[in-house]
């Protein structure tokens, strides 16, 4: 009998394992679709790591993902630095954001902190708007093919996109599985549980949730960064509510609180609108009538279910 | 030497003075009993010890240093323990991994963290208990469970609010043998409304009365004395 430390490393290695190997089996559109999730369920565990494991809910992680987006297209597009280079300003630009945006509005709680950082990512979203000079707006930009160049290989070939999205997932995950079980992800789930208590313990509980903030927001850019350069355009569209309102989806969808729970809830949705779309128009009544089922009957999302039913040893 | 002072301690919520110009000095190894009738002010006095609540004036010193203006955390890492009046616990996570949470704070290392969780819950008797999720326990299980979260983390001073409120006749004997077995080795606060438990194991009490300190002595002094038997009488109020 395996303890729940080893099933546990199995399942996620196991994931891991799967997803490189099914890049040789899959056809191309589903190929190109499975890279796409890939990095927006990293967007959705960065997210996970304030919402499912520190208890924060917000409602602006669009911003996040945004700054990594326009800090990597903007470095390229109007400084002319290359892609490894622009990759980094975009997750700097989106961990200095996050410090600015965690140190003001972690001096709310609850739903102002959902109001608050709501209005924060819209202010963002104008302001890309404002400067469309640069940005062009909700119109966008596009990245041009000759400057997707990573470690002189070509993000925009398929083969090699997809091996990128591999590995910023695998980064995100791996960092994800263990920090939730380190000393500090303890303590994040130690606040989520009982703000009160963990303070009482002698922690400093402000200071634990703007890390997570910021390491959630870091998560977040290095996502929205990546996204840009291998899908080769940034858009307005991304700094908007929906891009906030989608990894809150996700992980709810997926379970909240648990490493894979953001993965299973990205590829869930992405297929569930994908397959209804194409049997109707109405795609979305279909959509969104399996959410509210799931919502009546998992409402700890799929992972978080099997957590309580299951596998008790889930991290 | 004294480990835990207060000067001139006072809190006004808009006008309403909850804690007038306390004053009290709890040397080290002491236990500190602090009783009085509901609205004493016992509760927003510890509140004030242990940095949940800013006072409005005076000064709190411990161990050695003026820690008047720390936040609560950083009290507790220089060695507070604090049990809540209203038990609060880490409900969804197991026996072990509340304990271990407050061990977590001093000990970095796991096979240490674990030798602490298991000397603290064995201490209060829960020791079989430790993969139990806390939220399934007893409400005095909890209450030990909470005690055991103070003792993992080896506080010179454990502030102890009403610990005994709910408890049944004998897991109140149980508590009194524990803190007959820590004495001496650090300092308790005890905000008590039992007056058994009170007579038993503290060394010293302070009675507090709207907001002041009306009385201070061993426990047969407060027995014997006129005045704390006509607040505890007179204000319809008398200990359970």
């Amino acid at each position: 009998m395996m303890g729940g430390m080893q099933k546990s490393l199995l399942l996620h290695g196991g994931v891991l394992v799967v997803l490189f190997a099914l890049q040789f089996v899959l056809p191309a559109y589903h190929h190109g679709n499975l890279a796409r999730i890939m990095v927006l369920a990293s967007y959705a565990m960065g997210y996970n790591l304030l919402f499912g494991y520190t208890g924060l809910l917000s409602l602006g992680h669009a911003l996040f993902f945004a700054a990594g987006l326009y800090g990597m297209g903007l470095a390229m597009s109007q400084f002319g630095l290359s892609a490894g280079i622009a990759l980094m300003v975009g997750i700097l630009l989106g961990a200095l954001v996050g410090a600015v945006i965690g140190a003001l509005a972690l001096r709310t709680e609850g739903v102002a902190f959902m109001i608050v950082t709501l209005m924060f990512a819209q202010a963002g979203y104008l302001t890309v708007l404002y400067f469309g000079a640069y940005t062009r707006g909700d119109e966008g930009f596009v990245i041009a093919q000759a400057d997707r160049v990573l470690l002189s290989l070509d993000l925009s070939d398929p083969t090699v996109r997809y091996f990128a999205a591999f590995s910023v997932f695998c980064a995100v995950f791996i960092m994800c599985y263990l920090a939730v079980q380190s000393r500090f992800g303890k303590v994040l789930i130690a606040i989520r549980e009982n703000e009160d208590r963990a303070r009482m313990l002698g922690y400093d509980v402000a200071r634990y949730k703007l890390a997570a903030v910021v390491l959630s927001a870091s998560l977040s850019a290095l996502a929205g960064a990546s996204y840009g350069l291998l899908f080769g355009y940034v858009g307005a569209s991304f700094a908007s509510v929906q891009y906030s309102i989608f990894p809150l989806l996700w992980v709810l969808l997926g379970g909240a609180g648990t490493v894979l729970g953001p993965l299973i809830g990205t590829l869930f949705m992405f297929y569930l609108i994908d397959l209804s779309s194409g049997i109707t128009t109405a795609y979305m009544l279909i959509a969104g009538v399996v959410l509210v089922f799931l919502t009546l009957f998992a409402p700890q999302g799929l992972m978080g279910e099997l957590r309580r039913r299951v596998w008790r040893w889930l991290p | 030497m004294s480990l835990l002072s207060a000067k001139g301690l006072s809190k006004h919520f808009n006008g309403l003075v909850a804690v007038e110009d306390v004053s009290l000095s709890v040397p080290e190894g002491q236990v500190r009993a602090l009783i009085g009738p509901n609205g004493a002010g016992k509760t927003t006095l510890v509140g004030m010890l242990s940095g949940r609540i800013a006072p409005s004036s005076g000064a709190v010193s411990f161990d050695g240093q003026d820690v008047t203006v720390w936040p609560a955390h950083k009290r507790i890492a220089a060695g507070m323990g604090y049990t809540f009046q209203i038990t609060s616990v880490f409900p969804n996570l197991s026996v072990l991994e509340n304990v271990a949470l407050a061990a977590r704070r001093k000990v970095s290392e796991n096979r240490r963290v674990i030798e602490t969780v298991n000397v603290a819950l064995d201490r209060v008797s829960l020791l079989d208990r430790r993969s139990e999720v806390a939220g399934d326990l007893s409400y005095g299980h909890q209450r030990l469970l909470e005690i055991a979260m103070g003792l993992a983390q080896s506080p010179k001073l454990l502030i102890l609010d009403e610990p005994t409120q709910g408890l049944a006749d004998g897991e109140v004997a149980a508590f009194n043998t524990l803190i007959d077995e820590l004495r001496g080795n650090i300092t308790v606060l005890l905000i008590e409304h039992n007056m058994d438990v009170v007579m038993q194991v503290a060394d010293f009490v302070t009675v507090l009365d709207a907001g002041k300190v009306l009385f201070e002595g061993t426990p047969d002094d407060v027995k014997a004395s006129a005045e704390v038997q006509a607040v505890y009488l007179g204000g319809g109020d008398a200990a359970a």
